[in-house]
């Protein structure tokens, strides 16, 4: 077992890769900007190293000096977190290089499904469903003219080596597909550094649910079951929950299976999880899979009860897995608490925490990296807690959650709050009817 | 503190070169010094050179320190207002000189000028000279020879020609 890691992240992540290192007696060490050196993860390491200027290239993102600071610490593992370097295949191949063993997969599985394209491929050939679309990249206007007559209207284009909505144009008809394709390959050089652009079929009103899964180093391979995800704003997750009111035991065998043939194809080693979209007729497709460990991955944890951080540092010291999928045993759901204003189209909203109260009592877990006093630095993601909750029934889940959140007290700076709390009381949320698409016409009050 | 985390601490200061530490807590403070004057100059009062845990941290926490985190405007408060700081501008093992069988590159009361290498920060197999960015004299040195340093850490303390 490894006697320490370094953790190449920040904020709630970074903290709650270091309680399960403190619960498993393992050395920690935090790294952080000029502008985190007050943030909780660094008080509690047991070690710290200021690695850079605030802005993410200079620190969180700075190869070189993170590789010095686990040199200098004698780190023998490093947790990549989420975001950042998680799933960079480079940083991944250094790690190995140095002797340093990186918590997560190795590069060729990073690469092979970071890479959009080279990912639907692998997953044709192991027989998952993907959607329906064009091969390749698009190579012209003409030619993606021909694609989406074949495919059918509506449909998608996306960035290849994209990520985070950016990238991406759904064009309804043949009249949007040249100002759509324009600006698409544009937005992806931007974003990615990488103009190149496919085309999927746009699947109407989807649901998002994805399947956790772990593989270990010696090819066996588990899924623990669904989280839908399908409450985003602008492609970003918002709410989250296990099991999905749209969920049928015959749909989870059919998706988990499909999920482990997805893993097995690249002989997937760590957690990580494949993402589907589901229509109305419940057929899914495989959209991505991502080789990390996931914000969401605590309502997992509560639902099968297991510490997915300490699982995946398990099977990186070589450990085996029982190999049996996991069944969600209970209902939970996670609100994202971020500092934006939904009053004011989700406005960050950086600052001073002056009076903090979280919420407590049964079945409520909140992790979450900010204090009474804490200024929220505007250089990194609005996130400032996750909120879940844990019950026998989904309506019982929701009304904790209603309950946890009018007693989770921030002030000082505009958070979310009020967004989760209307939401919880939503007559379409809390029968189960929704997509994607269903914040798209939600109104705050 | 209980006779276990003093045993760790009398253990780590007998192999560093710290002179004294300092640290309290809400069971009482407790302060730890080496028999012998150690032979460096460090100005900083020890227990911030220390990475120790907030006081509203649960007392069961250990007070676990590192010596690569000195907050940087804490550390080495210069009495003289002019004196300006030399920080690091990187992570690594701090050198004062080029090979162990070579003078110090930038000593006490020494005159220096922008280009003049001050020291040597090494990470992974390569050696980074450190240049001077300023013209002055160095009135303190503030970090051991082959320890590690973090970004921003305080290197020198130097007072600028006018």
């Amino acid at each position: 077992m490894f006697k320490k890691i370094l953790i190449a992240n920040r904020g709630e992540i970074a903290l709650r890769v270091i309680r399960t290192c403190r619960e498993m007696g393992i050395k920690t060490v935090a790294v952080y900007s000029t502008a985190d050196r007050d943030s909780l993860h660094v008080k509690f390491a047991d070690e710290a190293v200021c690695i850079g200027k605030p802005a993410s290239v200079d620190s969180y993102l700075n190869i070189p000096h993170i590789m010095a600071a686990a040199e200098i610490t004698n780190a023998d593992a490093v947790h990549p977190g989420y975001g950042f370097l998680a799933e960079n295949a480079r940083f991944s191949q250094i790690c190995a290089d140095h002797g340093i063993k990186f918590i997560g997969p190795t590069p060729e599985m990073i690469s092979k499904m970071g890479d959009k394209i080279t990912a639907k491929e692998t997953m044709i050939k192991a027989g998952v469903p993907v959607v329906p679309g064009g091969e390749g990249l698009l190579d012209s206007l003409e030619q993606a003219n021909r694609m989406a007559k074949e495919v059918g209207y509506p449909v998608i284009l996306k960035a290849t080596a994209g990520g985070g909505g950016k990238g991406m144009r759904v064009v309804w008809k043949e009249d949007d597909m040249e100002k759509a394709y324009t600006t698409a390959k544009t937005e992806a050089a931007a974003s990615f550094k990488n103009d190149g652009i496919y085309m999927e079929k746009f699947v109407e009103e989807p649901r998002h649910i994805e399947i956790q899964v772990a593989g270990d180093q010696y090819g066996n391979v588990c899924h623990l079951s669904e989280r839908d995800c399908s409450i985003q704003r602008r492609h970003q997750k918002l709410v989250e929950e296990s099991p999905s009111p749209f969920m049928t035991p015959e749909l989870r065998k059919k998706m988990g299976e499909a999920a482990i043939k997805a893993a097995s194809a690249i002989n997937y080693e760590s957690v990580g999880t494949i993402e589907f979209l589901v229509d109305k007729h419940r057929n899914f497709y495989f959209m991505e899979m991502n080789t990390r460990i996931q914000v969401e991955h605590c309502v997992t944890e509560e639902v099968v009860n297991y510490d997915l951080i300490k699982e995946q540092i398990k099977i990186a010291s070589g450990e085996k897995i029982s190999g049996r999928n996991y069944e969600p045993q209970l209902h939970a759901i996670e609100c994202r608490i971020n500092a934006e204003d939904p009053y004011n189209d989700f406005r960050p909203s950086p600052g001073k925490i002056t009076v903090l109260h979280t919420p407590g009592g049964h079945g409520v877990r909140v992790d979450s990296h900010v204090y009474a006093g804490y200024v929220i630095p505007p250089y990194y993601d609005s996130m400032i807690g996750k909120l879940i909750t844990v019950a026998q029934t989904r309506e019982e889940a929701i009304d904790t959650m209603y309950r946890a959140l009018s007693e989770y007290v921030i002030e000082g700076v505009k958070t979310t709050i009020p967004f989760h709390l209307q939401l919880m009381k939503n007559e379409q949320f809390r029968q189960g009817n929704f997509t994607t698409k269903f914040l798209e016409s939600f109104k705050m009050v | 503190m209980d006779l276990k985390q003093i045993h760790e601490l009398i253990k780590i200061i007998n192999k560093s070169n710290i002179g004294e530490i300092s640290i309290e807590d809400k069971d009482g403070k407790v302060t730890i010094r080496q028999k012998e004057e150690p032979a460096i100059v460090q100005s900083a009062p020890v227990q911030q050179v220390y990475h120790t845990t907030p006081a509203q941290a649960p007392a069961s926490v250990p007070p676990a320190p590192v010596v690569t985190s000195a907050p940087a405007s804490q550390a080495a408060a210069p009495v003289n207002e002019k004196l300006v700081t030399v920080k690091s501008p990187m992570i690594g093992t701090f050198y004062r000189r080029s090979s162990p069988d070579k003078p110090a590159l930038a000593d006490v009361g020494q005159a220096i000028a922008p280009g003049k290498v001050l020291c040597i920060i090494e990470a992974m197999k390569l050696f980074n000279e450190i240049e001077a960015e300023i013209s002055g004299t160095i009135v303190k040195v503030l970090v051991d020879d082959a320890s590690p340093v973090e970004f921003d850490q305080p290197l020198f303390l130097v007072e600028p020609t006018a």
